[in-house]
């Protein structure tokens, strides 16, 4: 009746998952019980679990991510202080608990930290910047959102019920295969990971459509932002390289599930046919990350240097190589393989060039200083940080490439701090600076300045202190994902590192008070302009927060920096254009569609995983039944009158021309 | 403002462009603004097929990876029967033909000839996927399971697989149907109508590739 499922499932012997999750619970349901004692149950499910608007769905996912960042941080916590006191003993973490913490750190800040962080902001600055009022696929965009948090709570499920893989962020066979993993840790990755996947893939669909098909009049190619252009890489990276991710995961299924042999020891499997798929999607998966990350620190120094993006072809360029090559690189993750020197040559020089078009990128953004009057805020400082750190990571990097140097430090924790250096100083920086560059746009209010910079430094700081003693560890010869170690020579090291993690952890602190002091404080950061940073790009012409249909009248784009020709002419001008001639605007309707297919994505993976077969069938039928459902809709959309539209836009203007009116004269 | 500003007014990333020049000398063909909705329908389709298309690409490698790994078990030669396969593939094509007359009898709003095709396709997507089952239990029936050695696993996998989105799409055809049926011949259920068409038609795509990677070059290793 219920497969493998038992209450022997529910870990009551080990102390940590079980205070955990009982305060886990105990914040759900007090939050839960907040909303409901306040009343705010109908409008949370029918202006934000329903909502097919791209802004509500992009704060959802980043949201998402950033309380998956304390559930992967505190796993990060775990594992320093575990090797920092590890030394001649078995320390706090029994190793099967140790993997599962290390494999769940990983899997986590990927897949449910950068990713939907990425894709959230994404989702909430594309439309904006194209000067259109939706993506192409407004509730399948909700869909893709509803799908990945369904892979969230299926992880998260599994710190109670049952437990994680202990096989490291990707389940490499035959460790992962069912003679050696034999609970279902493996099976809670593999459905997770499937579901949020096809989030994922739908939503590199969706934007892709939208970038390519979506744009304001006038808006050509080369007119875009520069997010617009990494954002479309790295949608398109998501189109080529999730079904490869898909197809693997679904090979390891078959062979766990139903005994097939495509990476067992036996019967003429092939375990490294794993390695070569899963960094096939792997690798750019990396820059899918870091792409977008790319389009952020664009747009912010350009905006606070006060100038244009310098060299913005050569930017888009290097955009482009940067998409091609990350498919051509993918076996320098496993030089060790033995594929033989020409074809590891090949693969490390492929690595090597990779690196001109980052450089390009580099000495874009410096020029783009250089002579600009230059402000430092938060946004800025990230910027900074970013260059520098993902500068030495990138030389990390670079070493690494060379197949020889590769052969000692494979495994080591110079590859941990390898990518540690790029992934937090290129793609969770770039996730903080967007996050504080576009937090006023999307709420209406700054965020604190002085605790956004001191968290800033304390990130910055503890980073270094956190990453480059693993750097001199794996020239120690430190491997990775070690519960235990004898070495006396480590441990300073480890200690110095843990004390890293600290400032860190004062860092993240910081940005949760900045987070409650800016709202406490949200009418004296109110942004009444709509363009609180003297912006750019067509997102900075709307009101903070932009109203559902983004732009009342679709803007005509006359130009490179859509908004700034207008705002340049405006000031000369010292008037604002002509009042448009407003229309009555459809917009799609909202739809529980979303959150009831991921209701029955959950219900699908989980008896899956439990092998539960009947219940993963209902789930089937229902997930059928609410495509059908939605499907029958008899009306896709609804009308927000003329009246609404000018009065929103006349309100907006009327704040614009009050601040055109009290501006110095030039 | 800056001194770029000053210098280059209307052309800040220094392209070369004039001051409200866009449409003939604007690459990307911004110039109209946002596509009719059939347009992004139909192009966010084709996109996810192209996704769909590498998802195969990746099961069709680990299949070229895993055909020789018979592990002493039967190899293709001895496992395919090549005029089963020859009439599947005459279905599968001829279920394309007849997709494509229903997709005409929708744009004629022909409800009749729509309806006709449609089942004519379905029956013919049924009978592939009958004689699909059939091949897979004979094979089963004979040893040669996917368990049996990777080649087989790969072989299921990869063959399975296009069976599984035939059948997605039968029950997609079923569905449109009724929808026809319940809702008309309405803009929105035409977009549906291209896209169950595209869908189809790259079924068939991927079984040309399956029919002469995994069965013509089969029978000759």
């Amino acid at each position: 009746m219920f497969g493998k499922l038992s209450l022997a499932a529910i870990p009551l012997d080990q102390p940590i998952p079980m205070i955990a999750s009982v305060v886990v619970a105990l914040v759900i349901l007090g939050v839960l019980g907040w909303v409901a004692a306040k009343g705010y149950v109908p409008y949370l499910w029918k202006e934000w679990i329903c909502s097919v608007d791209h802004k509500r769905i992009g704060v959802m996912y980043t949201l998402l991510a950033m309380i998956m960042l304390l559930r992967g941080f505190s796993d990060a916590i775990m594992m320093r202080s575990q090797q920092a006191l590890a030394f001649h003993s078995g320390g706090y973490l029994p190793p099967e608990h140790y993997d599962q913490v290390f494999s769940a750190h990983g899997t986590i800040m990927i897949f449910f930290v950068a990713m939907p962080f990425l894709i959230g902001l994404m989702n909430f600055v594309l439309p904006l910047q194209l000067g259109v009022r939706d993506v192409a696929c407004p509730t399948l965009n909700s869909v893709s959102f509803w799908l990945t948090a369904t892979g969230v709570l299926l992880v998260n499920l599994s710190l109670v019920i049952g437990e994680f893989a202990r096989t490291g962020w990707l389940p490499y066979p035959p460790l992962s295969e069912l003679q050696y993993s034999p609970g279902v840790g493996v099976d809670y990755y593999l459905w997770a990971l499937q579901i949020a996947g096809i989030g994922t893939l739908l939503t590199g669909v969706n934007f892709v459509t939208t970038i390519l098909k979506l744009r304001a009049p006038g808006m050509s190619y080369l007119r875009m932002p520069m997010f617009c252009w990494t954002s479309l890489a790295a949608n398109l990276l998501i189109v080529a390289a999730f079904p490869i991710l898909t197809a693997t995961l679904a090979m390891l299924t078959l062979d766990r599930y139903l005994g097939f042999h495509f990476f067992t020891n036996g019967g003429g499997g092939n375990m490294m046919m794993f390695m070569n798929l899963i960094w096939a999607w792997g690798h750019p998966e990396v820059y899918i990350l870091v792409l977008p990350a790319f389009g952020i620190f664009s747009e912010v120094i350009s905006t606070f240097s006060s100038k244009p993006l310098f060299g913005y072809r050569s930017m888009v360029m290097a955009t482009m190589a940067i998409c091609i090559l990350s498919f051509m690189v993918w076996l320098h993750h496993f030089f060790t393989m033995g594929a033989g020197a020409d074809v590891n040559a090949v693969f490390g020089i492929a690595t090597m060039i990779i690196a001109v078009p980052t450089g390009v990128k580099v000495f874009n953004w410096l020029f783009t200083m250089y002579g600009g009057s230059v402000r430092f805020t938060t946004p800025m400082l990230w910027s900074l940080g970013f260059m520098i750190t993902f500068v030495i990571g990138g030389m990390t990097g670079v070493l690494m490439a060379v197949p020889p140097a590769d052969f000692v430090l494979h495994n080591s924790l110079f590859l941990v701090a390898h990518f540690h250096n790029v992934i937090i100083g290129g793609v969770l920086f770039g996730a903080f600076a967007g996050y504080t560059y576009w937090f006023p746009k999307a709420f209406g209010f700054r965020l604190h300045e002085g605790l956004g910079k001191a968290a800033f430094w304390c990130w910055l700081i503890g980073f270094y202190v956190a990453f480059m003693p693993l750097y001199v560890l794996g020239f120690m010869g430190m491997t990775r994902r070690m519960q235990h170690y004898d070495v006396p020579e480590w441990r300073p090291w480890l200690l110095i590192a843990a004390g890293g993690a600290v400032v860190i952890t004062i860092g993240i602190i910081l940005q949760i008070t900045q987070l409650m002091v800016s709202i406490r404080d949200r009418e004296s950061l109110r942004d009444e302009t709509g363009d609180p940073w003297d912006g750019r790009s067509l997102e900075w012409s709307t009101p903070s927060p932009p109203p559902v249909f983004n732009f009342a009248v679709l803007p005509n784009v006359e130009g490179e920096e859509a908004y700034w020709g207008v705002k340049s002419r405006a000031r000369e001008q010292r008037r604002l254009r002509d009042e448009p001639d407003y229309e009555p605007i459809e917009m799609p309707r909202n739809s529980p569609t979303g959150f009831v297919c991921a209701f029955f994505a959950t219900i699908i993976g989980f008896s899956l995983i439990w092998h539960i077969w009947w219940f993963a069938i209902v789930g089937f039928v229902g997930a059928y039944a609410t495509f059908v459902a939605f499907a029958w809709r008899d009306h896709h959309e609804e009308v927000i009158p003329v009246e609404e539209v000018a009065r929103i836009d006349r309100a907006n203007r009327a704040s614009r021309a009050d601040f055109l009116a009290r501006m110095p004269t030039p | 403002m800056s001194a770029t500003d000053a210098i280059h007014p209307h052309d800040p990333h220094r392209l070369g462009r004039k001051v409200g020049d866009h449409g003939d000398h604007a690459p990307g063909h911004g110039d109209g603004g946002p596509a009719s909705t059939r347009i992004i329908v139909g192009y966010g389709f084709w996109i996810f097929l192209l996704s769909d298309i590498v998802m195969f690409s990746a099961f069709f490698a680990a299949f070229a990876v895993l055909s020789g790994n018979t592990a002493g078990g039967p190899a293709g030669r001895q496992l395919f029967d090549l005029n089963e396969v020859a009439i599947e593939t005459g279905c599968l094509l001829a279920s394309s033909f007849t997709c494509g007359l229903a997709s005409l009898a929708a744009s004629a709003r022909y409800k009749i000839k729509f309806y006709s095709a449609m089942a004519v396709t379905g029956l013919l997507g049924a009978t592939f996927l009958g004689l699909e089952i059939h091949e897979f239990a004979g094979m089963i029936a004979k040893g040669a399971g996917p368990q049996r050695s990777a080649f087989l696993s790969s072989f299921f996998t990869v063959v399975g697989c296009h069976g599984l989105h035939v059948t997605i799409g039968l029950l997609w055809l079923g569905t449109m149907m009724a929808q026809v049926y319940a809702k008309g011949f309405r803009a929105d259920i035409m977009r549906r109508m291209m896209c169950f068409s595209l869908f189809w038609h790259a079924l068939d795509i991927i079984w040309v590739a399956l029919f002469t990677v995994v069965y013509l070059m089969g029978m000759v290793q």
